[in-house]
This record gives structure tokens, C-alpha cells and sequence, in this order.
């Protein structure tokens, strides 16, 4: 009878927050068939946006990831002073409001900022153009691959590591044959948690893009554009491309993650 | 053949050390891309931020964060956050147990659909609750432009926290201790009481406190909703926006600095819990 009411009260709160307001959306979008949405996805902006959101991504998550291999290494392998430091920066971007992140890099390369003026004599446009987008979706989705190898990495521990060095093993080749191997599946599921972040980041980039449309528009971006110009129609359905990218992230994660914990 | 067996000791010796002094060298070298990477893209710029919240000097620091507008909006954003928070102790903890230990088909598809909220851009949340909440609501319940939109949009982005941190901790408490408080006459209730919440607590308060970090710093899924009416539905992060929109960026350089601390004692207080809670499982 408890266990009864318990599981009514969890499945109600997920319909309520999570499944109701989706299913509404869905709806909307395809209440009059596929056309429309079609339409309002194929404007030249709407293409673009979505071609500028996955050019960033498709910089950020691999600088990311290579970023999260070595970061995680060196915090479960190096013994260094603060370390303690160091861990606490990489959880930070998880903690911190993305308006914050995209104002302190609003004030690093503005106009007025320590860089700034320097790149400006340099003729360099970092902020209002595309590599202020990638530094802040870099900054947003930093610490993914890291936090989910580092635990992987104590558990194997370094045995067969030090095995493989002791048989003659360099350093690149421990790494490549023994190391990688093992943690490919935290690597991989903290690459689609990365790729989730930089796909849907919306606030630091609102900041740091100026949001010129069809130049530093991103999907995300796009939809608060449309909604505000009372194109709900428009919005709804990069809304719908969002959330399908969505699922897929989380069938991936659902998939992943079983090996991950047997591997 | 005795010189020959020294000879091949020496040169394995050589190369012994050749490999420590490369390791020694590649240690460096990692630790010098970690923290070079760090520096550029997280401590410069909030550095730089820092830097703009100090300008006007302390005086303007305080007139900043105390004006009117920005305490009632860091008061929304606290209050809501707390309330979200507490909210998400009680729902976040019932979810997990039911994902633990109830059985019913279509298990497996809720348990996936938890992280939704994470994979889910915050902008597209925000319009989505708009879709079912706001003024053009089908089930006649219309929330848009007032406090109740903060709190369901920040208990939307801050679902899955409680949930996965009280989870794992559930599904590996051992449910024969439950039998037998229950064979000893416990009810439900006390043996969740004694046994279970003692357990999961730790699991609980550091879900907890990633909810109200994150509850803390939203911002893409309450600007569609909430109207971000000073006063009234403006959170900090709505605040911080709309002061770099109008130009004054050391006011908005002085709230994001009060939210970066937020953020720093929260984190703090993550990493004391799972310490204490990896010492207990130790001891």
C-alpha cells in the first residue's frame, strides 16, 4: 500500500515537471502535421544557427576531452601542491551561473578588458564573434570527462601500468595500450555529457555572442529569438530538434552506462 | 660473458633512468597544459571579473549589491532556491526508493527519462513549461510571470541531483536490515527512520546542495518564463544580464562576484561531505 501511493507520488512528479510539459510541446509542433515545422527549420537563419552550434561543439568537446584525460591523470597519478586547488577549479564551472561565466569573459576580451585592447590592435574579434562562443561553451563543459575518469582511474589503479613500464613500455605507449583501454567508457560517457552541455548552453553565450542573427546565433539562442519575435511556431520546433538531440544523449548515456559499471 | 651480463645490467639501468627523467619530463608537462588550460579559461576571467567588482572600490562594491533591485533579487533567488532545494530532499529521495526498490513495468524508461533535465538545453525547459503552465495552457493553469514559474523551472533543471546522488547509495544498502527491524515490530516508518535515512542522508545533502548551486546560477530557463519583472520574478542571474545589457557592468560584476561565492562555499561544503562520508565508510 505504501510502496502503492510512493510510486503514484514519483510518477506524478515526473509527469507534472517533466512528462506533461514535453508531451505539450510535441503536440504543438505537429498538431498541424510536419510542414510547418519543416518550414520554420529550413529559414536561412534557423540552418545557421544550427551549423554555428555544432562548428562550436565540434571544437569545444575534443579540446575538452583531450583537456579531461590529461587534467584527470594528473590529479590521480601526479602528486603536485595544490592539488586541492586544482580540484576545486574543475568542479567549479558545474557551480557557477552561466550569466557569471559569460560576464567574466565579457570582461577579459571587451573592449575595456586586460585583453582586449591588445587583440583589438592585433585585429583579432574574439568577443561578439565566434571564439568567445567556443572559450565559453569550453568553459561551461569543462570538468565532464574529467570528473567521470578520475574515478575510474583510482579503481583500475596504476599495477598494470607499472607492469607494462617495467617491461620496456614508454610513456605514449602505456598510455595508448593500457590506460586509454580501461577508461574508454568513462572517456566516452563523459564526452556525451560534454556534448550535451556545449549543444545546449544558452546563457554565457547570450552574454559573449552579441547575437547577430545569421552570424553569432546559436540554436539555443535562435529559440529565444523566435519566441520574442511571437514566432512560437519557429521556436517550438527547434525546440523539438533540441530535445530529440536530447534523447538521443540519453540513450547513449542509458546504453553506456552498464558497461561503464562492469567494465 | 661475465663483462657482457654487466654491460647489459648497465644499459638496462641507463634506460631505467632515461624513463624516469622522461617521466619526470611528461609529468611537468601535463601539469603545465592542466594548469595553463585552467588559467586561460576559468581563473583569468574571473579574475578579470573580480577586478571590474573593485574598481568602484568597496563603497561602490556594497552600493552596488545593496541597492534595491539586486537584494530583492538575491533574495527571490535564495528563497526560491532554499524552497526548490527542500522540495527536491522529499521528491528527489521518493523517486530514488522507487527506482530502488519498487518493481513496475516501464521501470527502466523512467529511470532514463530522469536525466532528461540535464541533457535538455535550459531555454528549451523554460518554453516548455511556458507550453503547459503559461497562459495558453490547456489544463487551465497559468503560472507565467510569477513566482511559482521560478520554482517549477528551477525544480525542472534540478530533477535528477537528489536522485542520482541518493540512488547508488540506496541500491547497495543492504534490505535484510530492513527485514529485520520490520520481524522486530518496526513499522515502515521507523525502520526508514533508524535504518534507511541515517544511510542516505549523506547521499541526500550533497544532492541537495548540487540542487541549490545549480538552483543558485539558472538563467536560460527563467528568462521565457518568468517575465523577469524587477521585484518580482527577477533572479540574480536575470539581474546580472540585464545590467551588462545596459552597460553598468561593475554592478553586474558585484552580484555575479556574491553568486561566485555562493557557488566556491557550496562546493566547499560537497567536498566536506563526501569527505567525511569516504572517512566513515573507511573507519
Amino acid at each position: 500500500m505504501a510502496k502503492r501511493s510512493l510510486r503514484s507520488v514519483a510518477l506524478g512528479y515526473l509527469v507534472v515537471i517533466l512528462v506533461g510539459p514535453l508531451g505539450i510541446v510535441f503536440w504543438r509542433t505537429f498538431q498541424h502535421g510536419l510542414a510547418p515545422a519543416w518550414n520554420a527549420l529550413s529559414a536561412h537563419d534557423t540552418i545557421h544557427a544550427f551549423e554555428l552550434t555544432l562548428i562550436i561543439s565540434a571544437i569545444a568537446v575534443p579540446i575538452n576531452t583531450v583537456f579531461g584525460i590529461v587534467c584527470a591523470l594528473a590529479i590521480v597519478r601526479r602528486e603536485f601542491p595544490a592539488k586541492g586547488l586544482l580540484n576545486a577549479f574543475i568542479d567549479l564551472p558545474l557551480a557557477l551561473s552561466p550569466v557569471v561565466v559569460g560576464l567574466a569573459l565579457f570582461l577579459l576580451y571587451g573592449r575595456q578588458g586586460w585583453l582586449g585592447p591588445w587583440l583589438t590592435a592585433h585585429g583579432i574579434r574574439v568577443l561578439f564573434a565566434v571564439p568567445a562562443i567556443v572559450i565559453a561553451t569550453i568553459f561551461v563543459s569543462l570538468p565532464f570527462v574529467a570528473r567521470e575518469v578520475v574515478p575510474t582511474l583510482r579503481e583500475i589503479g596504476d599495477e598494470q601500468e607499472q607492469a607494462a613500464r617495467t617491461l620496456g613500455a614508454g610513456g605514449w605507449q602505456t598510455f595508448w595500450r593500457i590506460t586509454l583501454p580501461s577508461i574508454r567508457w568513462a572517456v566516452t560517457y563523459g564526452v556525451i555529457l560534454t556534448t550535451a552541455r556545449s549543444l545546449g548552453e544558452y546563457g554565457a553565450v547570450a552574454v559573449v555572442s552579441g547575437r547577430i542573427q545569421g552570424v553569432t546565433e546559436t540554436a539555443t539562442l535562435r529559440v529565444q529569438q523566435r519566441y520574442e519575435s511571437f514566432d512560437l511556431a519557429g521556436a517550438y520546433a527547434i525546440s523539438i530538434v533540441l530535445a530529440l538531440l536530447a534523447v538521443g544523449v540519453l540513450l547513449a548515456m542509458t546504453l553506456i552506462r552498464p558497461q561503464e559499471e562492469t567494465a | 660473458m661475465g663483462s657482457l651480463a654487466n654491460d647489459a645490467i648497465a644499459i638496462a639501468r641507463r634506460a631505467r633512468s632515461l624513463g624516469a627523467r622522461r617521466d619526470r619530463a611528461g609529468a611537468a608537462l601535463s601539469l603545465g597544459i592542466v594548469t595553463t588550460f585552467l588559467t586561460l579559461i576559468v581563473v583569468l576571467p574571473l579574475a578579470a571579473l573580480v577586478w571590474e567588482s573593485k574598481k568602484a572600490g568597496s563603497h561602490g562594491f556594497w552600493a552596488a549589491i545593496s541597492s534595491p533591485e539586486a537584494v530583492a533579487a538575491l533574495k527571490l533567488t535564495l528563497g526560491a532556491s532554499l524552497v526548490v532545494a527542500l522540495l527536491n530532499a522529499v521528491l528527489g529521495t521518493i523517486t530514488a526508493w522507487v527506482l530502488v526498490r519498487d518493481d513496475f513495468r516501464g521501470k527502466a524508461l523512467v529511470n532514463a527519462i530522469i536525466d532528461l533535465p540535464f541533457a535538455l538545453p535550459t531555454i528549451v525547459a523554460g518554453l516548455t513549461l511556458l507550453a503547459l503552465y503559461g497562459s495558453r495552457s490547456p489544463i487551465g493553469i497559468n503560472v507565467a510571470y510569477t513566482r511559482g514559474a521560478v520554482v517549477l523551472a528551477l525544480l525542472f533543471v534540478t530533477l535528477p541531483f537528489v536522485v542520482r546522488t541518493v540512488q547508488p547509495v540506496l541500491r547497495e544498502l543492504d534490505v535484510e536490515m530492513e527485514a529485520a527491524a520490520a520481524s522486530l515490530g518496526a513499522s515502515d516508518a521507523v525502520a526508514f527512520r533508524r535504518i534507511v535515512l541515517p544511510n542516505i542522508l549523506p547521499g541526500i545533502l550533497s544532492g541537495v546542495a548540487l540542487a541549490l548551486a545549480k538552483a543558485v546560477g539558472e538563467f536560460g530557463s527563467l528568462v521565457i518564463i518568468t517575465g523577469n519583472l524587477p521585484y518580482k520574478t527577477e533572479v540574480s542571474s536575470v539581474y546580472i544580464f540585464g545590467r551588462i545589457e545596459s552597460g553598468d557592468t561593475p554592478a553586474a560584476a558585484a552580484v555575479a562576484v556574491v553568486l561566485l561565492v555562493i557557488s566556491f562555499v557550496l562546493l566547499l561544503t560537497i567536498g566536506v561531505i563526501r569527505h567525511v562520508t569516504t572517512r566513515h565508510d573507511r573507519g
